[in-house]
């Protein structure tokens, strides 16, 4: 490297700057490029889980969608431990057929899974039994929490379909319930039945009664 | 043998990151529960490697030798970040399952250890040769790693449950700790064969 | 009691080397003596907390207000690599005797991607500053303490017979798995 820059101050910070501005610009650009396909992933997503929760329906249930504001829920009050960006409401679609209510789907959560949060997708029937599930987000340990993702299904040995929590909240058979946990994952199971009672209580407009102060707020 | 070929064949075998130059082992060891995750997060490095060996290939000479590592450090993080936006877009579900490993392939030895052991002293060609073939030696390595883990941890390949091995699937294997263990007899057992 | 979950989650639960994967190279690489673990464990405690902290501040002043959160990784690579080049040269002329002790493992811990996993991390978690710093010190003192406690392990290992084709890197790894597995045994206590 015969005819290499010289490393004099000059040359370092000139070299550094055009550097750091080139990169700067192509990642940039790549964003520009990027950000639309990754927004579109999401609401496909999100799409996706809505019709696997409710019965087949007509209408777009995410333009229809409100917030139902919720508080911590029982056991993790650490609000302080997190910035506002924490959920503080949850997303309720409902889904219409010929204008009819057939079902609601909601986007819920947990903070008391085995590996932090935990999010699901929850579909109710307008009778509010639970007519299905999917997982969106856990951290969970693989090969026991993960097993919610199809434990709880109508085909799972801890199946929750048909169930109406708005009756009586979902627990673990340890704690009274009659669901029967995840084995090994004891923990797991019961953050995911916390984020189906929240859901539930979400829909059912009783709140209250589960996790404290609420108020509807619009979307 | 082509000197070209020589050069891609050396990354793959006798140099392979993982298995004779131990580089790069916190995502071998944190995606591999399955062999899917193993793929993906060896082709993200390899594409991560190659692009970044030809571009420092290119602009070598023009870096002062001071601030020659923070410059490769910029252009690999932003090429980093290029992957991680570009697999978010088009690849989500794999993007979800490898989480903050892409992030962090900034910080993986293997491709600042290649653009300063190899790409800072050679032409273009061969640093874009050389990344291609430490990437497919680290491809292959944590695909092989997930396959191991895979099957023997879920009884599964590739997703494919394996008739009969379901029901003797042994947990810990895709689990931290059989990622450690399996990981060392491979090692060991690519080591004997080698010599 | 947040805290305290938090400090003790991310020293056993959720180990960072054991069970998180991350800072792995220096895990093997200065875990041949004990006296050297804690050296490196001392540094790296120092930068964790340090980097986490500038990190956090850049990401709330500059990039979210900017909108240019996609950079993220670029400005928090090249924070940690400055902080790690400012403290040695601060160390140097401040204290010599302490530079002697930490110096040698600073600039390995620029590569250390526990020090960005964690500012990444924190982000992630949307933690507060406060809780961001303890769970920054909780995990630089959880590798710490896989890093000793592996290290006496290793001391031993010199002594023992170990057949021919696991020696060197193969028994380390099996160990660490053996290791690993120990550390499970805390999951559940938060």
């Amino acid at each position: 490297m015969e005819n290499k820059l010289e490393s004099n101050f000059k040359n370092m910070v000139l070299v550094l700057l055009t550097v750091t501005l080139g990169i700067a610009a192509s990642v940039s650009y790549v964003f520009a490029l990027t950000q639309g396909p990754i927004e579109l992933v999401k609401q496909e997503q999100e799409a996706d889980a809505i019709r696997q929760v409710v019965p087949s329906f007509d209408n777009n249930p995410s333009a229809d969608a409100w917030r139902v504001a919720v508080s911590e829920g029982e056991s993790d009050n650490y609000d302080y431990l997190y910035t506002n960006q924490e959920p503080d409401s949850l997303i309720l679609y409902p889904a219409k057929r010929d204008g009819e209510l057939v079902g609601t789907a909601v986007k819920t959560f947990s903070n008391n899974g085995f590996g932090g949060q935990v999010w699901v997708m929850v579909g109710f029937k307008p009778d509010g039994a639970v007519y299905g599930y999917s997982v969106l987000e856990h951290h969970e340990t693989p090969g026991l929490g993960t097993e919610m993702i199809d434990w709880f299904s109508q085909t799972g040995p801890g199946n929750i379909i048909g169930k109406n929590p708005s009756v009586k909240n979902l627990q673990v058979k340890k704690d009274g319930g009659d669901v029967d946990a995840i084995t090994a994952a004891t923990i797991s199971s019961k953050a995911f039945l916390d984020a189906v009672n929240r859901a539930s209580a979400a829909v059912s407009g009783s709140v209250d009664s589960y996790s404290g102060a609420t108020k509807k707020v619009q979307n | 043998m082509g000197k070209n070929s020589i050069i891609v064949l050396k990354g793959v075998l006798k140099e392979n990151p993982i298995f004779v130059q131990l580089l790069g082992m916190c995502p071998t060891l944190g995606v591999t529960t399955s062999a899917i995750n193993g793929v993906g997060m060896g082709l993200a490095t390899a594409f991560v490697l190659i692009m970044s060996n030809t571009v420092i290939a290119l602009v070598a000479k023009l870096i002062p030798d001071k601030i020659r590592i923070p410059s490769f450090i910029v252009i690999i993080a932003g090429l980093v970040t290029i992957v991680d936006m570009s697999m978010a877009a088009y690849l989500p579900a794999i993007h979800a399952s490898l989480g903050l490993f892409i992030p962090l392939i900034v910080v993986n030895c293997i491709v600042l250890g290649r653009a300063e052991a190899f790409a800072s002293k050679n032409k273009v060609l061969p640093s874009c040769l050389d990344g291609l073939g430490m990437g497919l030696g680290f491809t292959l390595a944590l695909t092989l790693l997930g396959s191991i883990r895979e099957i023997i941890g879920s009884g599964k390949i590739f997703d494919f449950i394996i008739p009969g091995l379901e029901e003797y699937k042994l947990l810990i294997f895709v689990l931290a700790p059989g990622a450690f263990i399996a990981l060392g007899y491979l090692i060991a057992i690519v080591d004997k064969l080698r010599s | 009691m947040g805290y305290l979950i938090i400090f003790i989650s991310a020293i056993f639960v959720n180990n960072i080397v054991l069970s998180q994967f991350l800072g792995i190279c220096p895990f093997f690489g200065v875990s041949k003596k004990i006296s050297t673990a804690v050296g490196m464990t001392g540094a790296l405690t120092f930068v964790m907390i340090l980097a986490t902290l500038v990190t956090y501040i850049v990401q709330v002043t500059v990039l979210i207000p900017y909108e240019i959160e996609f950079m993220q990784t670029i400005t928090f690579i090249l924070i940690i690599a400055a902080l790690v080049q400012v403290m040695e040269i601060i160390l140097k002329k401040i204290s010599p005797p302490l530079y002697q002790a930490l110096g040698i493992f600073l600039p390995l811990i620029t590569t250390n991607c526990a020090v960005l996993g964690v500012a990444i991390m924190v982000i992630q978690k949307s933690y507060t500053l406060m809780a961001s710093v303890v769970f920054a010190g909780a995990t630089a003192i959880g590798f710490g303490l896989a890093l000793i406690i592996f290290a006496g392990i290793r001391e031993h290992l010199d002594l023992v017979d170990i057949p021919k084709g696991l020696r060197g890197a193969p028994i380390a790894l099996v160990t660490a798995g053996l290791l690993a597995m120990a550390f499970m045994g805390f999951s559940g206590i938060v």
